[in-house]
């Protein structure tokens, strides 16, 4: 589904990506791990094609996406979740999840997102700033998924949400990969991360330096902590 | 207590031109980050664009209202295309440089071809008088007040109440996030552009039957206008508007009162309000 070819990024003098390359397939969720500043984000943001990259190739089903723009990108169904969620604070929630143009035809109509998000269908009015952490982070995936992205690219979104909220996130994202949508998830919560994902790279100084499946994580969990510093 | 009332009245009708301006300015910086120095330049224009339309083709001020706006409009639209687009991924000093430049060639041009006297426009409607009350008001400036009033509003309107309003203030508010979620923002930018100018046109165009109209109208109004965007808050829409209606008011209730400070009030306020809030009455601080 998303393929991602020794991607490398800089900025200014500094190297953020160094030929990384991983692939996710429809319906599997992917993890990328790695200590701050081991070019996760940055991952993301190429992919997204926010960031150019200095190297390497993206391709979405197949098709190379490296030299389209980032509105293109997000037509052809990538869903971007970026690490500060970005809700518009000035839009409503209502705003805020109609405004990417529908992308595909699995896309999520309005009734079913209000469905499956009470939260937000009881503050569609509210001002996207006025929303605590937790339901900023469920607008900022509900928002892709109405849009109808095959491919999720979540930038840590449990990040200091609480436990139930985090479980809530857990629900959402087995539900998409349910449904065929591939998500590419930058987790430091690795008990999290086992619980959604089905294969997990580990990145460290711009590299993809591992693959490791479950078993691997949960073995080595006191290792892998270790190296991410937590 | 009338006299008060008058004054009052006068700033609304001086503010109405500080809103029709500070609104521009403000989708358009809001839009692309440009502070478009040759907004006053281009007030300055509509109402010449009223003066000549009236002298050599003899079209009377609905003419004017209606043409000067749209062709300031494409001429805007064009500006920014040629000139104004090439520049916007470099630093912003570059388009400051570039719109301050464009402001002084018009307004150098207009002087070459007009002198620097002074051009009476004689086509406006409604002569006379207006009973408000308490005092009686020229009904042509009651209309400038109107036309301001229903302006700002429907431009409000237009901003929260439609697909294309929420476009632009999303990539008001985050220009690349917008693109990542499938909007191609450079597509508004050209628009939104022409609209802020199609705005500084109209002004001028009212403002040519009740001021000088000279090649300097504009950069003499468009300092207080700078000052108005910054404290009602550098690309907001809402807080340009009430600022601009509210300077209005505390220039001529300076007048009144205390005369010695009604060309000062305005910086005065606008340091106070940057030193409480930096990022003016109604503005946001900018995401790093």
């Amino acid at each position: 589904m998303l393929d991602i070819e020794g991607m490398s990024a800089r900025y200014g003098e500094a190297t953020a990506l160094d030929g990384a390359s991983l692939t996710v397939g429809a319906g599997e969720v992917v993890t990328l791990v790695g200590r701050n500043g081991a070019g996760k984000t940055t991952l993301l943001r190429c992919v997204m094609g926010l960031h150019r990259p200095a190297a390497g190739r993206v391709a979405l089903e197949g098709r190379d996406i490296t030299a389209a723009p980032a509105h293109r990108r997000a037509r052809l169904g990538l869903g971007y979740v970026p690490d500060d969620r970005g809700i518009y604070a000035g839009l409503s929630v209502e705003e805020n999840l109609t405004l990417p143009p529908v992308a595909a035809g699995s896309a999520w109509p309005l009734a079913r997102v209000y469905e499956t998000f009470p939260v937000l269908a009881a503050r569609r009015r509210f001002p996207g700033g006025r929303l605590s952490g937790g339901e900023q982070q469920m607008l900022a995936l509900a928002r892709v998924l109405r849009a109808g992205a095959r491919v999720l690219l979540c930038d840590e979104p449990t990040e200091g949400l609480a436990p139930v909220t985090v479980r809530q996130i857990g629900d959402i994202l087995r539900g998409a990969k349910e449904h065929g949508v591939a998500v590419l998830l930058v987790e430091q919560n690795l008990r999290f991360a086992t619980t959604v994902a089905d294969r997990h790279y580990l990145l460290a100084q711009g590299r993809v330096v591992e693959a490791l499946d479950n078993r691997d994580v949960k073995q080595r969990e006191d290792e892998l902590l270790a190296h991410l510093g937590l | 207590m009338t006299s008060f009332l008058q004054q009052l009245f006068n700033g609304l009708v001086s503010g109405s031109f500080y809103a029709l301006l500070a609104l521009g300015l403000a989708v358009i910086f809001g839009m692309l980050r440009v502070v478009n120095f040759a907004h006053g330049a281009l007030y300055m224009l509509g109402a010449f664009g009223a003066v000549v339309l009236g002298d050599d083709a003899g079209l009377g001020f609905w003419w004017a209202l209606l043409l000067v706006p749209a062709a300031l409009a494409v001429a805007g639209m064009a500006m920014e295309r040629l000139l104004v687009q090439r520049l916007t991924a470099l630093d912003p000093l570059y388009n400051f440089l570039l719109t301050f430049g464009i402001a002084l060639v018009c307004q150098d041009l207009l002087r070459m071809k007009y002198g620097s006297h002074s051009r009476p426009y004689d086509r406006a409607p409604f002569g006379g008088t207006v009973d408000l009350g308490l005092f009686d008001y020229p009904r042509y400036q009651v209309f400038v007040l109107a036309v301001s009033v229903v302006v700002c509003v429907a431009v409000w309107l237009l901003l929260t109440r439609t697909r294309i309003g929420t476009v632009v203030r999303a990539s008001t508010e985050r220009p690349e996030l917008t693109r990542a979620f499938g909007i191609d923002t450079r597509r508004w930018v050209t628009p939104v552009f022409g609209f802020g100018v199609a705005l500084a046109g109209l002004a001028g165009v009212l403002a040519a039957p009740m001021r000088a109209v000279n090649s300097d109208m504009g950069a003499d109004l468009i300092i207080t206008v700078f000052a108005v965007v910054v404290i009602g808050g550098l690309g907001s829409v809402f807080g340009s508007v009430v600022a601009g209606f509210a300077i209005g008011m505390i220039q001529a209730l300076g007048n009144l009162y205390v005369p010695v400070l009604s060309q000062t009030s305005v910086y005065l306020l606008m340091a106070v309000v940057l030193l409480v809030r930096p990022a003016g009455l109604f503005g946001k601080e900018e995401h790093a």
